[in-house]
């Protein structure tokens, strides 16, 4: 056996509560992250990410808070990501019980943030998210792609996907592994939202420009969405938020999918 | 109730490792020096930081050194990072190990993804005082980038299959380690925490 891939739950959470979701009826209105963290955990996710989308002057002491319950509960890796700007806000998260911290925007404008935490917390714990879409417009020196016989690169977004940066995603990706980062979680945002499927070609532009493990996310709406990345792509794990929130989509049952399309999954 | 202590070398999460212990029944004390009474039935050296930091952070803080803190056959358990520390050198670093199991580290090697990061079955070689109940084939959550190489493959109680086999558990005397996190590792990994804290009893 090798490493089997990784199924990951992504929660969404504002102010102590899980925040998306909430259209959908069962569990999830305004649902507590340590208690879903448990569920998840108990269910046989093989790890959790939480994106931490709060904005207030008490935000530190919040996800501080979140963390050590989430800690104290679960006994599986957990990833605390979202407003990540300084190495204090990376310690506040590690120190008190994550295993790794996932950095966009603080990444994006202070790229040697990598490199420090990496020095000081190895390599392992620095997660770099990329959200990226599709730009039509022509542009020197990016990694000009074809699909449907229209020419686009992928350029990298920062603040939760609301502004553009002009940087081409696939040198960021790699540029960010040589700075320090361990690991890549990466969010197409043509895809997300759409339950249509992950972003195959990007998946696989990323992968292969790399050498560290990558983590696809956006677009997971079935099962098959993610037999379909694990078999198209060489990606190490695949993030879903929406298809666990429906209980006929437990984690167990989506493992059980893969493993019977010979995707190596634990059970 | 057993009381055992974890070593930190400032450099990352030992929150969740603290917690496993307690959550099996421990009273955990962290420390960061070694200059004080060994009063513990053991010692954890945790998995996160780089190998030369987390040496420096021992020798740097302490008069005594971690063989003299343990002469009295105290359990100790490495994990990842700590495991690696039991061996003489490491390829991570230039900084001399803790010199307690012979051998060496050496990086992965550079076909695979590093840093190794995900889940994979233990193939046990031979029974081992932390392996005790533990399921041939278990699933355990491995992160790192280094493996070790023992002198002797004696002390290797579990493998892993990377393509190439991977020592997971070493067991010699009272130094046991694991590559993996068993504080990571679900319910499988609870047992091995308990398992350690048995011999902790001891």
């Amino acid at each position: 056996m090798t490493l089997t891939k990784r199924i990951i739950p992504c929660l969404d959470v504002k102010n102590g509560r899980v925040v998306k979701g909430l259209r959908f009826k069962s569990i999830k209105d305004a649902g507590d992250p340590v208690e879903l963290a448990k569920q998840y955990s108990d269910e046989g996710a093989d790890e959790l990410i939480f994106l931490d989308i709060t904005a207030s002057e008490e935000r530190r002491e919040t996800i501080k808070n979140l963390v050590r319950k989430v800690a104290s509960v679960i006994n599986i890796p957990f990833t605390v990501g979202g407003g990540v700007n300084s190495l204090e806000d990376a310690r506040n998260i590690l120190l008190n019980g994550a295993d790794k911290v996932g950095i966009n925007t603080g990444a994006v404008k202070n790229p040697k943030i990598l490199t420090e935490l990496m020095n000081i917390f190895g390599r392992q714990c620095v997660v770099v998210a990329i959200d990226t879409k599709r730009n039509y417009e022509p542009k020197e020196n990016a990694t000009i792609l074809t699909e449907n016989g229209k020419q686009f690169w992928f350029e990298v977004f920062i603040y939760g996907g609301k502004k553009g940066t002009g940087i081409d995603a696939i040198k960021w990706a790699k540029q960010a592994q040589k700075l320090g980062a361990g690991e890549i979680l990466l969010t197409s945002i043509d895809k997300d939202g759409t339950k249509d499927g992950y972003d195959i070609l990007l998946t696989k532009e990323i992968v292969n420009s790399t050498s560290i493990p990558v983590i696809a996310s956006g677009g997971c709406g079935k099962p098959d969405d993610m037999v379909e990345v694990f078999k198209e792509t060489n990606v190490d794990a695949a993030l879903a938020a929406s298809i666990f929130h429906y209980q006929t989509h437990g984690v167990k049952g989506v493992k059980v999918h893969l493993k019977d399309h010979q995707i190596p999954v634990r059970l | 109730m057993v009381s055992v202590a974890i070593f930190d070398y400032g450099a990352g999460n030992i929150f969740s490792l603290k917690n496993s212990l307690e959550r099996e029944g421990a009273t955990v004390e962290v420390i960061t020096t070694f200059d004080k009474p060994n009063h513990y039935s053991g010692l954890l050296l945790p998995g996160v930081g780089n190998f030369d930091p987390a040496i420096k952070s021992i020798h740097d803080n302490s008069q005594i050194e971690f063989k003299d803190f343990v002469k009295d056959n105290t359990p100790v358990l490495g994990i990842c990072l700590g495991m690696e520390m039991f061996f003489e050198k490491s390829e991570e670093g230039i900084e001399r190990g803790l010199n307690v199991i012979d051998g060496e580290v050496i990086e992965l090697p550079s076909t695979m993804k590093i840093p190794h990061m995900g889940w994979n079955n233990l193939e046990i070689k031979k029974p081992g005082k932390i392996l005790d109940g533990v399921n041939n084939n278990s699933w355990v959550y491995f992160v790192h980038s280094f493996r070790v190489k023992p002198v002797s493959s004696d002390v290797i109680t579990a493998e892993s299959d990377y393509g190439i086999k991977v020592p997971a558990v070493v067991e010699k005397n009272n130094f046991f380690g694991t590559q993996f996190h068993p504080e990571k590792s679900g319910k499988i990994g609870s047992l091995m925490i308990k398992n350690f804290l048995e011999e902790c009893k001891r």
